[in-house]
């Protein structure tokens, strides 16, 4: 039998070498290189036009309205979204039925489809009775007025399925308890149910936030100037296609970027966990440690 | 009478299985009163249907000698308003297997929201009846801390400070401590016979014959969505009559 050591020091065992993932990276790295090389090469794509028109005052114009349209309808999809979701699982078969039948017609048309047709509501409804005053329908329901209806709308459909399962997510028990102690429907809803859903709710609500960033371009069929539409309008006249398109999709890439930042942040937030963007830092750097400290041994 | 809880033929079914078949109940103002039976006789029903967590299909249940849940109007009985039913479970305090503490907030929050919303208690005052309770189930020293920081018993005792913090008249308990590490239950236990001392009313569903012989004025054998024995602790206890109970009694005690 061997000798066991006994000693007061036995010594840590020397870590696994990864060498998979050296591997994999430098391939993924080449890999992305090809394709840059192969775009950034490309005789066809003018590059400096993308400098010249990045931060041009018509896409600047348009990057504020897809900002603005953005926020609007995510605040309309929120508000819609936390009432038909209460509503969705209240015990009430009128309200039940009613939050039911909103998602699903609002779920089983398209986007594109509903953007138009809100912008075309004078079809079926020529005017509006304002109380005092009568007036056109098409002088009320702007291309604006028309594509934040429409994506608030669709917005607040999605999003009532989010809330709702961020309301099932939470333990029964906690409205048992609320209620034995007296709360009515709605303080349980407002004290308990949805701040303990909103960990829940985040993280597919930020999802649905990026993608309401994007469809926000759908107005372009009603030409709204949006980002994409007021890229599209400069190419029209210049037939920079790509180019402009690069221009516009580099702003969404920002837009989305600062938004799933922010996304981490309320997550952060929400979960408890302290607020700290040096966090991250401190994985990567921790991550790194030991690929430096052999460079350095070397 | 402050604290007197009667139930009167209360049936309860759910998706047409009976789980109450017409229980009457009487527990008088001070008492503490202990249900015990095997799992699925409708004990923790009851106590539901006692605040309404769960609407009895037929039956009336009195709290200090009001009608509680429903009206009577012309001999008829009617449902409660929601904004009466919440008035009536304000008489009521419940503590809950499952501890049920809210996990969004602090032991302090816990016991003051209730006041502090239901009530419309001024909020230093409800803090500072919050901060006495927690000094009175030994736990003044977590006010800050959250439900996850605390022990299974911590959090149950929590759960006790918070039902107290609405001054209710009846504290119902259901299992209080079937939740619990062994060495955690006396704690708890502790917190409850301290309560019965006091001369709240307690009404507890509970396994543990130790504390039904040793505290309860009054201990209620169920079984089948029935009473089927009730009496002093002594006698329900130590010279069951029913086959059932004796059969209970012989699996519980071993």
């Amino acid at each position: 039998m061997q000798q066991l050591p006994f000693d007061d020091d036995l010594g840590a065992p020397v870590p696994l070498r990864p060498w998979g993932r050296w591997i994999g990276a430098t391939v993924l790295i080449l890999f992305l290189a090809a394709v840059i090389y192969v775009f950034a090469s490309s005789p066809n794509v003018k590059w400096s036009a993308i400098g010249q028109y990045l931060f041009s005052r018509p896409i600047m114009n348009g990057l504020l309205m897809t900002i603005r349209l953005t926020a609007i309808c995510m605040a309309i999809g929120i508000v819609l979204g936390v009432c038909a979701g209460l509503m969705r699982v209240s015990a009430n078969p009128v309200l039940n039925g009613a939050s039911w039948l909103y998602v699903w017609f609002f779920r089983a048309t398209p986007q594109l489809v509903q953007v138009i047709f809100w912008f075309n509501i004078s079809l079926f409804v020529p005017q509006l009775y304002l109380g005092f005053a009568v007036v056109d329908t098409n002088t009320v329901v702007t291309s604006f007025v028309a594509a934040t209806l429409a994506l608030g709308l669709n917005q607040g459909a999605y999003m009532a399925e989010i809330v709702r399962s961020g309301i099932i997510s939470v333990d029964p028990g906690q409205v048992s308890a609320a209620t034995a102690i007296g709360m009515n429907r709605s303080q349980i809803n407002r004290l308990i149910v949805l701040p303990q859903a909103l960990k829940v709710i985040l993280p597919p609500a930020g999802n649905e936030f990026i993608s309401l960033l994007k469809s926000t371009s759908l107005v372009s069929a009603i030409s709204a100037r949006d980002l994409l539409n007021e890229a599209q309008s400069i190419y029209q006249q210049n037939f920079l296609v790509i180019e402009l398109l690069i221009v516009a999709s580099i702003w969404y890439m920002v837009l989305t970027s600062l938004a799933s930042l922010g996304q981490y942040f309320l997550e952060r937030y929400v979960s408890g966990g302290p607020v700290m963007a040096s966090d991250l830092m401190a994985r990567i750097v921790q991550n790194m440690a030991p690929l430096s400290r052999r460079m350095v041994a070397r | 009478m402050t604290g007197m809880v009667e139930v009167r033929k209360i049936h309860k079914s759910f998706h047409g299985t009976p789980v109450l078949k017409g229980v009457d109940l009487s527990v008088a103002a001070g008492s503490v009163t202990c249900i015990i039976g095997p799992s699925g006789s409708g004990k923790s029903t009851l106590l539901r249907c006692i605040n309404h967590l769960e609407k009895p299909d037929r039956g009336r249940v009195y709290v200090n000698g009001q009608l509680s849940g429903c009206r009577e109007r012309n001999g008829v009985l009617y449902e409660c308003r929601p904004r009466e039913l919440c008035l009536d479970r304000r008489k009521i305090g419940m503590v809950f297997q499952s501890f049920n503490l809210f996990s969004h907030m602090s032991v302090l929050q816990n016991l003051t929201v209730g006041p502090v919303t239901v009530k419309g208690e001024d909020g230093a005052a409800a803090r500072a009846y919050a901060l006495e309770l927690l000094e009175r189930v030994g736990l003044a020293h977590k006010a800050d801390a959250m439900p996850s920081q605390l022990s299974g018993g911590q959090q149950q005792r929590v759960a006790i400070a918070r039902a107290l913090a609405m001054r209710p008249s009846v504290m119902l308990f259901d299992e209080p401590t079937s939740a619990l590490d062994p060495e955690l239950v006396g704690e708890v236990l502790e917190v409850m016979k301290a309560l019965a001392a006091e001369g709240m009313t307690m009404i507890v569903v509970t396994h543990e014959m130790g504390f039904a012989r040793e505290v309860s004025d009054h201990v209620v054998f169920m079984d089948e969505g029935r009473i089927v024995e009730e009496g002093h602790p002594d006698s329900v206890l130590l010279k069951p009559q029913h086959p059932r109970l004796q059969t209970f009694l012989s699996r519980v005690l071993g």
